[in-house]
């Protein structure tokens, strides 16, 4: 955050639009605006449940595999599944090649994202097993831990594993004073402050909060917000996506 | 009082709302009480059936692991063998165990005597769970009629998810499968299916059958479909 | 944790008392000893009830990050030695002291607590590097107040090192002292936990482990929100992650008087002595050992410090 040595491009132009000034973001967005925000599910066909989340050019993949033995098998709890999560960035992800060997800045969000679904798998419905959580980003642009933990429960619904709700997260920044939402990786750079935030919706959780920057009281009362407004939107791109894949087989086989 | 908030044989995902109110009763593990609301907790296909003022919902997995109950007939796979029990894969994330008292008849003398001889790595068995606590992995049988080494047949295997809709609404698919295809069909809990069919034709069409029906579980219309698919692939090739 | 204590512990916070007698947004007795460990360039002992943080803080003189050829470079590390605690095992940090570490960089970093752009000796060749190493010695819950606490006071009453400039850079001369480093803002933490629905501030280690979930909150000097995490398992409400923010801003006061009261005259002192050495132009000077006020009666044995594999480059926190 804050690099001083690129110069900083304009983040936010100010034009008028129906005779009001409105800021405008890098990418011609909206500061209330998601990316194109694209969902697929049961991409994978070993794993038992799997999704692809994009977030503009963010992509993350998500596979579950479980509830399965839990090897080794001391780790296993007598009366839940453990949940064992990965969060990890492929080396080609990012502008530059990223190490593949785990990074602390990945086992911070394995940690976070593993304890946000932790709050809504049923776990004691599967005793003595461990449930697996595999995220890869494949492609970096910003937003990555919050379309990954979207993907990942995405996932664990395909992988048909009981679930309170689903989770679906979203960062929102602030960029040039302005708070705006899910921030790019560009946005990001400069941003005074990114926030991610994942919630299960139907039951108003928070499941997962950070803040990195500085926000007075009001505007992270306004960010939250913002965030919980995206979270809704996702949330239901995500229902429509788990759904699809048996709506395509009922059309196609019923007319 | 009650109010409905899906369309019955419908998909539901975690988190959606079904039902709110005072005269509703819930068939199934996947769907949670808040209060007086219900909400689904896996995929699946929802079912309301009223009875005067009633309600009572359900919700078929179409998705996840077979989770054992006692009563079961599963069709396991021998994996390992020990002095006094096997262990059976069951497709479930829990292993079966056989101990020698729920197979054989006579006693069994582990000095002298060799559970090889009865039962092998690799062998087919066609059991039933009599025990499954969540503290103990679950306990089988091959005592029974109908139960015990399968010797002849042909195995598949299906999303156990799916194993409903492959015995139908008291057996009707099944039943209907075999009328249409002449061949003996055991299908267990675990998704997998043991058939034994008069020639290896009716078997590939019986086969292919049994795919379709997993993959379009959720549809309507599904058993005169496939008894379709059955008469047009038998005549194809010419059996 | 047994099903009766749990239970009076239910039972007591309904009436909005805890184990230990405390009200829900009473935090436990907090002494600070600045200087602890003379010979590091800055140090501060924290003890938060039981709970016991050490942080060293330790200078050298490396290169500037690429993309940041004007600032010098803040480290956090944090160590949960096995000595502190039966729940911790020897080896590198795990992802508990991942996470803490991280969180409480990001406090600092951001709100830019210790001016890094007035530790550049030539730009984009040379700048100060400070480690702050934050070393667990007693776990009883809230580590995280008390380490964000432990590297401020640590931070607030460093020194830095005389620069010597040698053929291909620079080296460190430990034996002569040049400023304090320059604070620009000072951050704490508040570590809210939930309980029962309710939520109680400071937890104790066992008050931890019933808790729902925990969110820590940093805050400025000034008032802003500098970091936030929520930590553990569980989940807080929309309305509970908005109250518990409200009551942070409002405890943050408690901590920030602390360091006010214990850590701000100290490094005043420092500050005297520096310009004392400076003005009589001592070539020599001893090392700055400021008296400890007072010895604890308490002795903390240092246990053996495990030379952790170089994890690569110190990676930049994003």
């Amino acid at each position: 955050m804050g690099g001083t040595g690129a110069e900083k491009p304009v983040l936010i132009r100010w034009e008028e639009r129906e005779g009001v000034k409105t800021p405008v973001r890098i990418d011609g967005r909206l500061p209330e605006q998601l990316r194109p925000i694209r969902i697929e599910v049961g991409v994978l066909g070993n794993a038992d449940g799997s999704a692809l989340v994009e977030y503009g050019a963010t992509r993350v993949l998500a596979a579950v595999y479980g509830p399965r033995e839990a090897v080794p098998r001391h780790v296993a709890l007598p009366d839940r599944a453990i949940i064992r999560c990965r969060y990890h960035m492929a080396p080609f992800s990012t502008e530059e090649r990223k190490t593949p060997a785990p990074t602390r800045r990945e086992v911070e969000l394995s940690k976070v994202i593993r304890e946000a679904l932790e709050s809504v798998v049923l776990t004691e419905m599967y005793p003595r097993t461990s449930i697996d959580v595999y995220m890869e980003v494949l492609q970096s642009d910003g937003g990555t831990r919050t379309a990954a933990i979207t993907a990942a429960s995405l996932a664990l619904a395909d992988a048909g594993i009981a679930m309170r709700d689903l989770v679906a997260g979203v960062a929102v920044g602030k960029v040039d004073g302005i708070l705006v939402l899910d921030i790019n990786e560009v946005e990001d750079n400069y941003a005074e402050a990114d926030m991610p935030v994942a919630m299960a919706p139907s039951l108003d959780k928070v499941l997962l909060l950070q803040l990195n920057g500085v926000l007075s009281h009001d505007e992270f009362i306004k960010a939250l917000e913002l965030a919980r407004k995206g979270i809704l939107e996702i949330y239901k791109l995500q229902k429509e996506a788990l759904r699809k894949k048996y709506v395509e087989v009922e059309t196609s086989v019923t007319g | 009082m009650a109010k409905i908030y899906v369309s019955p044989r419908t998909i539901v995902v975690p988190g959606d709302l079904i039902a709110e109110g005072d005269d509703v009763e819930v068939e199934s593990l996947f769907i949670e009480k808040r209060g007086k609301k219900f909400y689904a907790t896996i995929t699946g296909l929802v079912s309301v059936e009223q009875a005067e003022e009633k309600y009572r919902i359900n919700i078929i997995p179409l998705e996840g692991a077979y989770i054992p109950r006692p009563g079961d007939i599963v069709i396991g796979l021998v994996e390992d063998i020990g002095l006094t029990h096997w262990e059976i894969d069951i497709s479930s994330p829990y292993k079966g165990i056989l101990t020698v008292q729920e197979a054989l008849d006579k006693p069994f003398n582990p000095v002298t005597d060799s559970l090889k001889r009865y039962l092998d790595v690799g062998d087919y068995v066609v059991a039933k769970v009599i025990a499954f606590d969540r503290a103990r992995d679950p306990l089988l049988t091959i005592k029974g009629k109908g139960l015990g080494r399968v010797t002849e047949g042909s195995i598949i295997e299906i999303k156990p998810s799916r194993v409903p809709r492959v015995i139908g609404k008291k057996g009707s698919m099944v039943n209907m499968l075999m009328k249409e295809t002449g061949c003996e069909i055991l299908v267990g809990q675990n998704g997998r299916i043991l058939v034994k069919c008069p020639s290896k034709d009716i078997e590939e069409v019986l086969i292919l059958s049994i795919k379709k029906i997993e993959a379009e579980a959720h549809t309507t219309g599904l058993t005169e479909r496939v008894r379709e698919f059955i008469r047009k692939e038998r005549e194809k090739r010419g059996v | 944790m047994p099903k009766l204590k749990r239970h009076t512990m239910e039972t007591l916070l309904a009436r909005g008392v805890r184990l230990d007698g405390r009200r829900l947004d009473e935090v436990r007795r907090i002494e600070i000893v600045p200087g602890y460990v003379e010979k590091a360039e800055g140090s501060a002992l924290v003890r938060l009830g039981h709970t016991v943080v050490l942080a060293g803080v330790k200078t050298d003189i490396v290169a500037p990050f690429p993309d940041t050829p004007n600032d010098g470079v803040l480290v956090v590390h944090a160590e949960f030695v096995p000595l502190a605690s039966p729940t911790f095992e020897p080896g590198p940090p795990d992802e508990n002291a991942i996470e803490l570490a991280r969180v409480i960089d990001r406090s600092l970093r951001e709100i830019r607590a210790v001016a890094l752009d007035k530790l550049v000796l030539e730009p984009g060749k040379h700048v100060w590097r400070v480690f702050v190493d934050i070393y667990v010695l007693n776990h009883d819950g809230n580590l995280f107040d008390a380490s964000m606490l432990a590297s401020m006071a640590a931070l607030m009453v460093t020194r830095l090192p005389k620069p010597v400039k040698t053929d291909n850079g620079y080296r460190v001369d430990r034996t002569k002292y040049t400023m304090l480093l320059p604070i620009n803002h000072r951050v704490v933490s508040v570590t809210l936990a939930k309980i029962s629905g309710k939520l109680i501030v400071d937890p104790t280690y066992e008050e931890e482990q019933v808790a729902d979930t925990r969110l820590v909150i940093a805050v400025s000097d000034d008032g802003r929100i500098a970091g936030m995490q929520k930590t553990g398992m569980g989940s807080l409400s929309y309305n509970e992650v908005l109250n518990a923010v409200s009551i942070a801003l409002n405890k943050a006061k408690t901590y920030l008087s602390v360091l006010e009261e214990t850590v701000t005259p100290y490094r005043a002192k420092l500050e005297e002595e520096l310009a004392k050495i400076s003005e009589e132009g001592q070539e020599e000077q001893p090392p700055l050992i400021p008296k400890r006020e007072h010895l604890e009666t308490e002795t903390i044995e240092q246990g053996e410090v495990v030379e952790e594999a170089a994890e690569g480059e110190s990676e930049k926190v994003e």
